[in-house]
């Protein structure tokens, strides 16, 4: 017999795409895709890791008293909602391999709710940051970064900027700036990740993941847990920073 | 190739592991640790919790060696990018380490 | 002449993925990797020709010494877009958008590429970038460089550089769309029987390729948001205002950017394996050299961006290392033509269109790899960086290498893509004219760079003209040998010669189909036995070379006798 024996298709799953050969492989290439593409994610928030760290090294003192000025209490919280958001996202992917449709939709609502409640408590956050007049450069018009700065033997005002030696406003400044950056760039890829949860949502309502074919759903979850990830590293980075300081 | 399931009390641990991580990285951050300790402990307790997100949550531990090597590959590739830059603002006088 | 088996369709039934369907919305709407391929073909070509537009104009405005043509921000914003449109939009997805979407899946013997809708959307999004970027230069163009320099882009500028930003961010994610598909599709969807080491170079090159797309392009698409948001916010990193540092911008710029020239670079590379081997009938020399050598390139080629800083005030101790790195990165490129050079000693050559192409691209990528090694080098670089040197370098690179190399696979594939031949003889023909007009336009560019002309400028001192008005000479006859292949690449979609399967005969997997395919590419799912450029069995090849130790000379008839 020549080369090029046809090989026959096994009766196909209907989720079945028709340039794949069968379901293990388009399973395979399904989560490779995926990881590929956090590949690119870890590259893309990289850059703004590497001007974060060139400039805290470089002026330790600005960045500390930028970060003390930022909410501990409401960081910490988003820390274990998210943590808490991928907890149920594994077990949305658990309920879908083991076909538990209710458990499915549980989970995927409980995950949606606190990815929603982490940008709430940004949005909090951002709003202070606004009130505070902390908003780098004129990017709100007519509001420019302007923040007061407590003055030595004042009484504390936690809206006033209190600056430890050595660091300036003009540094401080650039501090926001990476913040807005960071958490803003982490905070549309939450947007994209409810985004992307609700579709799934949609379809694990309507039946479509079990132990055959749950897909979907863990790629899903592989992007959650990376913007998981990316929190992990922010919050001490940013929120962490000069606590220890504070005394001075 | 047949899909590992991992058990509800895996995920149970990692998540506690993950939320103590938390409170401990908070509890060190308030602490006056000498020298450039305080980073480097909360570094530390965030590559933890990173590679325990990684390994079960992401199922990496369970995963076959080319998703462990397309991950990892990241990773270095940071590397390059951080090493190369820094050997230049280190040589001009940047970090006063 | 040895006849490879082909997996034809019944003739019956010439049905093919050009006649499959019929229809506007078959074609937005499709999602054969073929198609697509074919829409990008239609779109990069428009953008060649806008940046070739923007090339008149420098080569008009430069025949003269004075700045008579251009003022100094129409010509700064000129050559801007000159390299924004040529790297962004025709380089880059140049030969892996084009005769990489159509070939990957055909030569791993595969029905698609693993994501064909993110295939369609990758074009899309690659539109979606060219037409946001083509608003912003008719809006009143940007004039920064296509590199973006801070503090002039963030701060002084007064051009659309955000809008042109966005753009370009834009494109990037059609590229890493586009290498995330191929890398999922060659680890997952080869054919039974086709390994790694079986596989043909330019997947090894469109692999490695990939590699950078995704590990570089993101780099790029961040540094380019920061850079707008400075922009638009007034303050950032890059100001030292701030205490922010310039040079920053550059580190991560060039991050990506040098990386890049190796993604116009390493599918060109992949092609010419193709075309050299194809066309000498012979096994490229040392395979498993040139298919590591193409990931040592995509690895190395990460290590050297600080050349591109060597005079922008980055520290002479990091200048060391990347100097020593870009010497180790010419390596492999190197034993790639050491390896193509073997395969054509003792092979079975023949100067179709193609080869000529491919025999260029080796010359000329020579030339352009030598010379970097002269901008490599730190202390020679201090004298010719910013000059005409450095033009002529990347442009014996992408144009004497990338674009020969897409032109010569555009023909060698030709007969597939469309089942059509193009007219050989007007191909040979305005290879050459391509050959003299591309070395006549820049070759004299390297002397005027070490004679000290610098780029980027519209006025230049008289003592330099006479190599300008060769330059513009040379890009004259350029342009012709360019748009005659245009022009009858064309005319043969209709009244060219119908092509055969396998018309020149070759052993690869694209060459057992139909010309053109069928949708699903093959009939039935190829097992692959054979090696890659097997040009004749195993045991042929033995037989042959106890003929050819005795002295005899041999032929290419099957043994035995066979018809």
């Amino acid at each position: 017999m020549a080369e090029g024996l046809a090989i026959e298709h096994e009766v196909s799953h209907p989720a079945l795409q028709h340039h794949f050969e069968n379901m293990e492989q388009q399973r395979e290439a399904g989560a490779l895709g995926m990881w590929v593409f956090l590949v690119t994610e870890i590259m893309f928030f990289g850059g703004m890791f590497l001007a974060y760290t060139l400039y805290r090294t470089q002026y330790p003192a600005a960045f500390a008293s930028a970060s003390n000025h930022l909410d501990l209490t409401l960081g910490a919280v988003n820390t274990v909602v998210l943590i808490l958001s991928s907890f149920t996202m594994a077990l949305a992917v658990y309920s879908a391999q083991l076909g538990r449709r209710r458990n499915q939709i549980i989970c995927l609502l409980a995950t949606i709710t606190l990815g929603l409640t982490f940008l709430g408590i940004k949005a909090v956050e951002y709003h202070d940051k606004y009130e505070d007049s902390l908003i780098p450069g004129r990017l709100i018009p007519g509001r420019p970064f302007n923040p007061e700065v407590q003055e030595h033997g004042t009484p504390y005002d936690k809206h006033k900027l209190h600056l430890l030696p050595g660091a300036t406003v003009k540094n401080v400044e650039m501090f926001y700036w990476i913040y807005f950056a960071m958490t803003g760039m982490h905070a549309i890829h939450m947007i994209i990740g409810v985004g992307l949860l609700s579709v799934i949502l949609f379809f694990a309502w309507r039946g479509r993941y079990g132990p055959e074919y749950h897909n979907p759903v863990e790629i899903s979850g592989l992007y959650w847990h990376f913007v998981d990830i990316i929190w992990i590293f922010l919050f001490p980075l940013l929120y962490l920073l000069g606590r220890h300081l504070e005394h001075l | 190739m047949s899909e590992h399931i991992v058990s509800l009390r895996v995920y149970v641990t990692i998540f506690l592991a993950l939320m103590a991580g938390t409170a401990l990285t908070v509890w060190a951050g308030l602490q006056d640790f000498p020298g450039q300790l305080n980073v480097i402990i909360a570094m530390t307790i965030a590559v933890v919790k990173a590679t325990l997100v990684v390994l079960y949550f992401m199922h990496v531990r369970y995963s076959s060696r080319l998703i462990w090597v397309v991950f990892t590959s990241a990773l270095f590739w940071l590397a390059i990018l951080f090493t190369f830059t820094f050997s230049d603002y280190w040589t001009r006088g940047w970090f006063q380490i | 002449m040895k006849e490879f088996e082909t997996f034809e369709t019944p003739t019956a039934a010439r049905v093919n993925y050009l006649n499959a369907e019929y229809g506007l919305k078959s074609w937005l709407l499709t999602k054969d990797h073929k198609r697509i391929a074919l829409l990008y073909l239609g779109s990069i070509s428009v953008f060649f020709f806008i940046g070739g537009l923007y090339a008149l104009f420098i080569r008009l405005e430069l025949l003269t010494p004075q700045g008579d043509l251009l003022s100094s921000t129409t010509y700064n914003k000129v050559f801007t877009q000159h390299g924004i449109i040529m790297i962004f939009f025709f380089l880059i997805p140049s030969i892996p958008a084009t005769l990489g979407n159509f070939l990957v899946p055909m030569m791993i013997g595969a029905k698609d590429l693993a994501f064909p809708r993110i295939n369609l959307l990758s074009w899309y999004i690659y539109l979606l970038g060219g037409i946001v970027t083509i608003w912003a230069l008719l809006a009143g163009g940007v004039d920064t460089g296509w590199t973006f320099y801070a503090p002039y882009s963030t701060t002084f500028s007064n051009s659309y550089v955000v809008a042109t930003g966005v753009g370009v961010f834009i494109s990037g994610f059609s590229s890493i769309l586009t290498g995330l598909n191929f890398i999922v599709t060659i680890h997952t969807m080869r054919a039974p029987g086709m390994t790694w080491f079986r596989l043909p170079l330019f997947i090894w090159s469109h692999y490695a390729t990939s590699l950078i797309m995704i590990l570089g392009t993101p780099v790029i698409a961040i540094t380019i948001l920061l850079l707008a948001f400075e922009r638009i916010s007034h303050v950032g990193i890059f100001d030292p205002a701030n205490g922010g540092d310039p040079v920053l911008f550059q580190h991560l710029f060039w991050f990506y950017s040098h990386p890049a020239v190796y993604i116009m670079v390493l599918p060109a590379m992949g092609v010419t394996s193709e075309l050299i081997a194809n066309f000498s009938r012979k096994n490229v020399f040392g395979y498993k050299f040139v298919a590591f050598s193409s990931l040592a390139i995509a690895v190395f080629g990460f290590l050297v961006w600080g050349h591109h800083l060597f005079v922008a005030s980055q520290s002479v101790y990091a200048g060391m290392i990347f100097s020593f790195l870009s010497f180790a990165v010419a390596i492999p490129s190197a034993i790639k033509v050491f390896n193509w050079t073997a395969t054509l000693f003792k092979g079975s050559i023949s100067y179709d269109t193609p080869m000529l192409y491919g025999l260029g691209f080796i010359g000329l990528f020579t030339v352009g790899g030598m010379t970097g090694l002269f901008l490599a080098s730190l202390a020679v670089d201090v004298h010719v960086s910013d000059t005409y040197f450095v033009v002529a370098h990347f442009h014996y690179i992408m144009v004497g290498g990338t674009l020969l190399a897409y032109l010569g696979g555009l023909h060698y594939w030709w007969p597939k893509i469309t089942g059509r031949m193009y007219p050989e003889g007007w191909g040979r023909f305005s290879a050459l004219v391509v050959f003299v007009g591309f070395n006549l336009t820049f070759l004299p560019q390297f002397v005027a760079g070490y004679l000290g002309m610098p780029r980027r400028y519209h006025a230049y001192p008289p003592e330099f003209q006479v190599f300008n008005v060769l330059s513009t000479a040379g890009a004259s006859v350029l342009g012709v040998g360019l748009i005659i292949p245009f022009v009858y690449l064309l005319w043969s979609m209709r009244y060219g010669k119908h092509a055969e399967a396998n018309p020149w005969h070759l052993p690869g997997l694209e060459w057992r189909t139909s010309s053109p395919p069928p949708t699903e590419n093959f009939f039935a799912t190829p097992v692959v036995t054979w090696e890659a450029y097997e040009f004749a069995p195993p045991e042929e090849m033995q037989v042959i070379g106890k003929f050819r130790e005795a002295g005899l000379e041999v032929t290419d008839a099957p043994i035995g006798g066979q018809p």
